[in-house]
């Protein structure tokens, strides 16, 4: 993992001082609201529909123990027990104090950690594979390359001010984990597709102009392959081109995926080139030796050699956990093992200050010290052996973290909606729980088998219902809640967009209509398909007939 | 009737205003009338309320309830997490927002 050094250790205790002063000032009427709002954005601090919201940033999604200890710690000491981790791998605290929040930015600045750029024009947290380090099918770890750009972006003062918020994922493998081409810019690491020129070495391809919210779009391919030496260089051109003509008249045209789509992909790939070719020749790109310094700190931990793949499966229910939540480690002997934040009855992605805790504690015993928050708001243990499985599975049971449901249907990613968010048009979460209620059978999910099931509160879709292979989209329709359906989407290597099917519903009309369309794909798949392949080989028709009829 | 709320600057809880101080009850509420907009500038200069408006409501008795869903959600509490609302021994809460 990566570790401050002097510099880094610095800029946020700097910061955790500056934020006090500015807090003390708000709080002593030296600052109205409309000059503090934009300085305490700048700490991830919002005003939310019930009291102040924070937002820590988790870098690519991963933690230390300790880092995960204190998370729970804050939960206890200044908010309501519990946490809320996100679609972008960070964790919100719903019950904020405002004079307690520099005291909270002050013990995450102890254990390496803040929430600087969690909010505002800028760029936002790097976001990864949460299975980086640890994946079978990794080319590299993409973290370093994550961790050069946070640096990189971080007070970045030509990017302070963007139009709009922009966010980057960096991943290294073909399965996309992390929704790669749905963010402003893409990142996945490649080796040189051009045998005559370096094959083998490796290198960036950039996507650029994806997103979700309002106007969804996937990010094109803006060059295939970019020297890891001038990786930052060529972000830095992607950002120039869109900072200086990205739309800052109109909030809802202000994203990059505005700009590429109305200037078209080889306009603005001419001017990125253009820009980047300018900015060669300045020698800006950071020196090789500190991406190596960096990447040291990723190297694999000390694993054992020579361990045994087999594992005991006679508990049935460790059985079920065991196919359901863990995944191939690139290590023989070792998986990676997902806790679910779904169980039957929760709230997706809240846990306790009690289970974050012993989430912590499972870390530093079981994975050498490190665990991973995951875009579909979970946690990932990525380096257990596959002999200690089934004590980490007991011990998570106890704990009611052992729900075997991960990427079936009531693993569902849910956005605060409309309980929490200021912003939301309606609830996210009791729908969520409907859901996961009239599918509570785990036989009946597993037969249903990959699932992906989105919801979010408004337009501005945190809970990705575009890229669900069934999205639920919370609407206001003249006061009361209504909640649209969309089929096909994606969030993997075939990223696709959910199309609307057509009216929609309230509260349990969508439970009754997810169900009808589940139905539809039971009776009309073929062998081995997920759901997402039937709809993709049949079309809506069907669905749209069993819902609407 | 019009009512104004907002929330309390150091803690963030939501509040509403009773004709002479700000109150976590919705309930105690008053019609704000004609007066709203200089009542929310005095109380927002003197720091007695943060991000505070006038909102749409009815009273119906001792109660005041809110026209928007989300102004309930707001008086009440997470739907959710009942424990947490202003009503948690009272397992039917929810559905006064709905």
């Amino acid at each position: 993992m990566y570790k401050y050094d002097s510099y880094d250790q610095a800029m946020v205790d700097a910061r955790v001082a500056e934020f006090r002063d500015q807090t003390a000032r708000r709080m002593a009427g030296d600052l109205t609201e409309d000059q503090f709002k934009p300085l305490r954005l700048k700490n991830g601090l919002y005003l939310q529909l019930h009291a102040y919201m924070l937002r820590v940033a988790v870098p690519y999604g991963t933690l230390s123990g300790a880092q995960m200890r204190m998370l729970g710690q804050i939960a206890d000491k200044y908010d309501r027990g519990y946490g809320h981790f996100t679609t972008r791998q960070n964790i919100q605290y719903n019950w904020i104090k405002l004079a307690e929040a520099p005291d909270i930015l002050a013990d995450l600045a102890t254990v390496e950690m803040h929430a600087i750029q969690t909010s505002g024009n800028c760029i936002r947290n790097i976001s990864s594979d949460h299975y980086a380090g640890a994946a079978a099918d990794e080319l590299v770890d993409p973290r370093p390359y994550a961790e050069l750009l946070r640096q990189w972006s971080s007070f970045h003062p030509e990017f302070d001010y963007l139009p709009r918020k922009f966010k980057i994922a960096v991943i290294a493998s073909e399965t996309d984990r992390a929704a790669m081409k749905l963010h402003d810019i893409g990142i996945r690491i490649v080796k040189n597709p051009n045998p005559e020129n370096g094959a083998g070495e490796l290198g960036a391809a950039f996507y650029v102009g994806g997103g979700m919210g309002r106007t969804p779009m996937i990010a094109p391919l803006v060059r295939a392959f970019v020297p890891l030496d001038q990786l930052i260089h060529y972000a830095e051109a992607c950002l120039r081109v869109y900072n200086r003509y990205g739309r800052r008249d109109n909030k809802y045209k202000a994203r990059i995926k505005i700009l590429v789509h109305e200037l078209g992909l080889a306009e603005y790939t001419r001017q990125v080139e253009e820009e980047f070719a300018h900015m060669s020749a300045l020698g800006l790109e950071p020196p090789t030796a500190e991406l190596d310094r960096i990447a040291r700190m990723f190297a694999d931990p000390a694993f054992e050699s020579g361990l045994s793949d087999a594992i005991d499966r006679s508990d049935p229910d460790f059985a079920v956990w065991l196919d359901q939540n863990t995944h191939p480690h690139k290590q023989p002997g070792y998986a990676i093992a997902t806790i679910s934040l779904k169980p039957l009855g929760g709230i997706p992605g809240d846990a306790s200050a009690e289970q974050i805790a012993l989430m912590a504690d499972l870390a530093e015993q079981y994975s050498f010290d490190e665990c991973r928050v995951t875009h579909a708001q979970n946690i990932v243990l990525p380096h257990i052996r596959k002999a200690d499985l089934h004590a980490l599975w007991q011990k998570l049971d106890a704990a009611g973290l052992a729900t075997a449901n991960l990427d079936l249907v009531s693993d569902i990613i849910a956005c605060p909606g409309l309980d929490y968010c200021s912003l939301a048009n309606a609830r996210s979460i009791p729908v969520a729980q409907k859901i996961a209620a009239r599918f509570s059978d785990l036989g009946r999910q597993r037969e249903l088998g990959e699932l992906k099931l989105k919801i979010s509160g408004c337009i501005n879709a945190c809970g990705h219902h575009h890229a669900g292979h069934i999205g639920v989209l919370g609407v206001d329709r003249k006061g009361t809640e209504n909640y649209q359906l969309l089929l096909g989407g994606s969030e993997g290597a075939d990223t696709s967009l959910g199309k609307i099917t057509g009216p929609g519903f309230d509260e349990d009309g969508i439970v009754d209509a997810i169900e009808k369309v589940t139905d539809v794909y039971l009776a009309r798949r073929d062998t081995g398909e997920r759901f997402l392949d039937t709809y993709r080989r049949i079309g809506v028709e069907p669905f749209k007939e069993a819902i609407y009829g | 009737m019009k009512i104004l709320t907002g929330n309390d600057l150091a803690s963030g809880d939501v509040v509403w205003w009773t004709g002479s101080e700000w109150s976590r009850h919705v309930d105690d509420a008053v019609d704000a009338g004609d007066h709203a907009e200089a009542i929310l500038a005095a109380e927002e200069a003197a720091r007695r309320v943060n991000a505070s408006y006038a909102i749409e409501a009815t009273r119906a008795g001792s109660s005041v309830r809110p026209a928007h869903i989300k102004e309930r959600i707001r008086a009440l509490g997470p739907t959710v997490r009942l424990d947490l609302t202003l009503k948690p021994a009272d397992p039917a809460a929810g559905n006064w927002v709905i």
